[in-house]
């Protein structure tokens, strides 16, 4: 049999399913006797609903409901809650408005909910809703941070003054100009971290039901984190009790964080169904998917670098604006501060730093966590910050990350921006990507493509991220109003084989694969006799859900745990049976023995004893063999690495073709090297989708104009080059596993190895920076600029 | 309400649908055959997409009245009756082309195509260009043009052979 353990490639549980059509995802699933809903929204940015007129519609055919704003309110429906509650400079807590479930009184962002309607089919209630009419009041819409904050400007929400959501800083002040004044050099950049749209390709879709005589409710959803909707729908908006209300997230098509958050569209269908005493089902258009799904990034920066006349980074001071959208998102807050300033440091011993942060309301979609979730926007600030700082001081730019890296002997590693490094080695990630992205080669290549007519370039970037979000105590001092544990229920059956029950969730990531090698390496149970359940609140006994890379970290901390548990309890009952003390009783590859003999049982007879308890420790032992732990981590984990993109742009047009990327990653200990090399693969895609095709782009009067996948671009096959994906470990000291997480660094370091490599094509032109996407048209502009200029 | 008579997988239906029921609907809707995916309503992400008398087309982007007549082959058609995978799922599989599933049958459908339609042989670059019309957002594509290029030999051996 092949090796199957961890650290072997293990090929998919999951696959077989989802290659033959026979996935579950929620808009396969149907209800007997259910209604659609349909949900009509604002096509204006900023307007004040003056009046609905439902009338037509409620006539229509197959229409049993119409349902607005004040209906919810009628029944003591709440807002959407806000999971992270950030407090300002002076102490005080950032402004929090009320995020009704469906607008009333203003909509505030195109795609904002106005009017549900529920028909006998999903034709009838899209028909029916063309015969709403509303009277919309058209204010002025905000589209843009910069026209938020000025003085005069129209108010997203009159409860918010100055549209300013909070004023948040981490570090001294004072400090750190006072370090700024006395430097060598000071290099400034300003820049933008473009608007995105998730686009995960299953669109969201609710499926509720009610059973009339129990009360018990269920919603099927398209979430990451089912008992997270649990918690925040029963408890904050709905008002049902935990016991009353089952949440199951089924297979999920792809998440990358927009699937986290508890949505509006929830909410209705689950109250609807209560209402109709029939299960009530929506399913987004992709246009909702645009309108409605929280986009991700949208800052505007600035930052600075102090430097001493040898390149070493003495202080870094940034200012940002983070675009929180009309309302704030689930755990939007969290986003620009402690997921973005805390990471400033990067793999860089800076040794001070200040980051304000001005979080702004604007008439577009909620922003919240998009893969990778505030590090990409650090990330792609320090990277190109650290090239600028380069280009101005004359030194190499791999020299100048050399110099200024945190060394591998430094750890645990105290930055000045809260965080502590448990482990990385920085040097080795660089020394592997640069030599399979053979950068010593690079200027011969770059001679080659001069014969083509085309400008090479190559760029670096040396990124950090935090992942496995996170210890509770610490996020809840911070402001999280959750805690980041996870949860795993480990059931041996009286067979042998094994149940495993996990709060973390899989939208894509493996876990039925990941987590079985892990489970079957660890009781020595055949990877095809443990199955993994996840995405049901009937189910796992709780969950804080997937996102922030935390699945193996953190939910696979809670099943060693609980596999500890298991094997404590085995070795109690080997210990009875075999009659030799609990103490001589060893554990490995599925067998328990006594130390020094030849006695021993196997898991399977352990199990079979505990269920089948006849010869059995009764008194002091409880029959079963069936555990539960829940895992709160000691850290973030700290993946960092090192990505190289190599680029060719053709001058006469523009046009981009990325020739190589090579991401060296150190994401802790690897279970299934196939699947880590997907993961990493995926963020690049995405990554540089952000840096030279993708763009939430909205008009001055807060219109969304890229509404549809023909106005968006998503990265294609034939946009994207092979991904060289390469690793080189430390583990992480502080779980067991040693494991960090591989979700998100494809995201995180691409963008700047991107724009770095387009600079460095570009050089001859007087680039310093191209803001992303670095589409053709702009790239063209750049260079058709240039020119004349370069012809004189 | 009009009639459209058509064959899914070798089997034939007729079935009541409206005049804008698009193919899409009739299979997930009509005939609970839910391996089809919607991903957009612009043609653009090719999880719909299903076999129309062997060619590959997106089924959101056809009524089904215009079916009439036709042979729709479907993902969940693929596999033999014993389970045994369609060389194709095979190399999606062992690739490791499929993170969440839900682009996965239109891309199957229409990488089989585009390797029945190459007989000659399929460069990589040929085989990217032929994804234009099916969004991936989790792989990056690099599996799904590894598992496709590695189809091709097996499936075309498999048809020398039955020649």
């Amino acid at each position: 049999m092949a090796f199957d353990g961890i650290g072997a490639s293990v090929r998919r549980k999951e696959d077989a399913r989802f290659l033959s059509g026979r996935g579950h995802y929620t808009d396969d699933m149907n209800r007997v006797g259910q209604f659609h809903a349909f949900i009509k929204r604002s096509d204006r940015p900023h307007a004040t609903i003056d009046s609905i007129d439902t009338a037509a519609a409620k006539q229509a055919p197959g229409v049993v409901a119409v349902y607005v704003g004040a209906d919810m309110a009628a029944d003591n429906i709440g807002g959407l809650p806000c999971g992270w509650q950030i407090h300002n400079k002076d102490g005080s807590p950032m402004a929090e408005p009320m995020h009704p479930v469906i607008a009333t009184g203003k909509a505030r962002h195109v795609g904002d909910p106005v009017v549900v309607v529920i028909a006998e089919t999903k034709q009838q209630a899209k028909d029916a809703a063309e015969l709403v009419n509303i009277d919309y009041t058209d204010l002025p819409g905000i589209a843009t941070m910069q026209e938020a904050l000025k003085s005069g400007a129209a108010l997203v929400h009159d409860d918010a003054p100055g549209n300013l959501c909070y004023d948040w800083h981490i570090g001294d002040k004072a400090v750190v100009d006072g370090v700024f004044a006395n430097a060598a050099k000071v290099v400034k950049l300003e820049l933008i971290n473009n608007r995105l749209v998730p686009n995960a390709m299953e669109p969201r879709a609710a499926l509720g039901d009610c059973d009339p005589f129990s009360g018990d409710y269920t919603l099927i959803t398209t979430s990451q984190n089912p008992h997270v909707i649990r918690l925040l729908m029963g408890a904050f908006v709905l008002h049902i009790p935990e016991n009353k209300l089952r949440v199951i997230a089924p297979d999920v098509g792809g998440g990358f964080g927009s699937k986290i958050y508890h949505y509006a569209e929830e909410a209705i269908v689950t109250w609807a169904a209560g209402k109709l005493h029939r299960p009530v089902k929506w399913t987004a258009e992709r246009n909702e998917s645009f309108m409605s799904d929280a986009h991700g990034r949208d800052h505007v920066s600035t930052a600075e670098m102090a430097v001493d006349a040898d390149g070493h980074f003495l202080g870094l001071r940034v200012s940002t604006l983070a675009n929180m959208g009309a309302y704030l998102s689930t755990f939007a807050p969290c986003v620009p501060t402690y997921l973005y300033a805390t990471l400033l440091a990067g793999v860089y011993k800076t040794p001070v730093i200040y980051c304000e942060v001005k979080a702004v309301f604007t008439n577009t979609v909620p922003v919240d966590a998009y893969r990778g979730a505030g590090r990409p926007e650090a990330t792609f600030l320090l990277e190109r910050l650290v090239d600028c700082v380069a280009q101005e001081t004359g030194i190499d730019r791999v020299e100048l990350r050399r110099r200024n890296f945190i060394a591998p002997d430094a750890f645990p590693y105290q930055t000045p921006v809260a965080l502590q490094y448990d482990s990385g080695n920085y040097q080795a990630t660089l020394d592997g990507a640069l030599a399979a992205a053979d950068y010593a080669g690079f200027a011969a290549r770059r001679a080659a493509a001069r014969t083509r007519g085309k400008l090479r370039g190559i760029g670096v970037s040396t990124y950090l991220e935090a992942c496995g979000i996170a210890p509770s105590a610490v996020v809840g001092s911070l402001g999280a109003r959750a805690g980041l544990y996870e949860c795993a229920n480990i059931r041996v059956h009286p067979t042998g084989s094994v149940t495993v029950f996990t709060g973390s969730h899989s939208h894509g990531q493996g876990h039925e694969t990941t987590f079985a090698q892990l489970v079957s390496s660890q009781l020595g149970v055949p990877i095809d006799q443990v199955e993994v359940v996840h995405g049901d609140t009937g189910k796992i006994p709780f969950g804080m859900g997937t996102y922030g890379s935390r699945s193996l970290a953190v939910g696979g901390t809670a099943m060693v745990k609980a596999m500890d548990k298991i094997i404590t309890k085995g070795k109690k009952i080997a210990a009875h049976l075999m009659e030799a003390s609990v103490d001589d009783i060893e554990f490995k590859d599925g067998v328990f023995s006594v130390a020094g003999t030849d006695k021993k049982k196997a898991l399977v007879e352990i199990s079979l004893a505990a269920y089948v308890p006849h010869n059995y420790p009764i008194e002091e032992l409880e029959p079963g063999l069936d555990e539960t732990a829940f895992y709160d981590p000691k850290n973030f984990t700290f993946p960092g690495g090192c990505h190289v993109a190599e680029v060719e742009v053709d001058p006469d047009t523009g046009v981009t073709e990325v020739v190589n990327f090579v991401a060296v990653d150190d994401v802790g200990r690897v279970i299934n090297p196939m699947i880590v090399e997907g993961q990493v693969q995926g963020g690049v895609a995405q990554g540089i989708g952000q840096a030279l095709l993708e763009s939430a782009v909205y008009d001055a009067s807060g219109q969304l104009l890229s509404g549809s996948m023909m106005d968006y671009t998503m990265p294609r096959a034939d946009n994207l080059p092979n991904i060289k994906v390469g690793t080189e470990i430390t583990l992480c000291t502080h779980n067991p596993l040693g494991v960090k997480g591989c979700g998100e660094v494809g995201a995180i370091g691409s963008p700047p190895a991107i724009i770095n490599a387009l600079v460095d094509a570009l050089k001859e032109y007087g680039v310093r920076h191209i803001e992303m996407p670095a589409t053709a048209p702009k790239l063209w502009s750049i260079i058709n600029a240039a020119r004349p200029r370069m012809a004189a | 309400m009009p009639q459209v008579t058509l064959t899914v997988n070798g089997k034939q239906h007729t079935v009541d649908v409206e005049g804008r029921t698009l193919l899409v609907e009739l299979l997930r809707e009509k005939l609970g055959l839910t391996g089809t995916h919607v991903g957009c309503d612009t043609s653009q992400c090719g999880a719909c997409v299903v076999h129309v008398d062997g060619i590959s087309a997106k089924s959101c982007t056809m009524l089904a009245l215009q079916a009439e007549g036709c042979a729709i082959a479907t993902i969940e058609g693929l596999a033999a009756a014993d389970g045994t995978l369609h060389p194709m799922q095979e190399m999606f599989r062992e690739h490791h082309a499929l993170q969440c599933g839900f682009c996965t049958p239109g891309m199957v459908m229409s990488a089989i195509d585009m390797v029945n339609s190459h007989p000659q042989g399929l460069t990589e670059k040929q085989i990217r260009e032929g994804l234009e019309g099916n969004l991936c957002r989790c792989t990056g594509y690099h599996n799904i043009v590894k598992a496709i290029a590695a189809a091709w030999p097996l499936m075309h051996q498999k048809a020398a052979a039955a020649e």
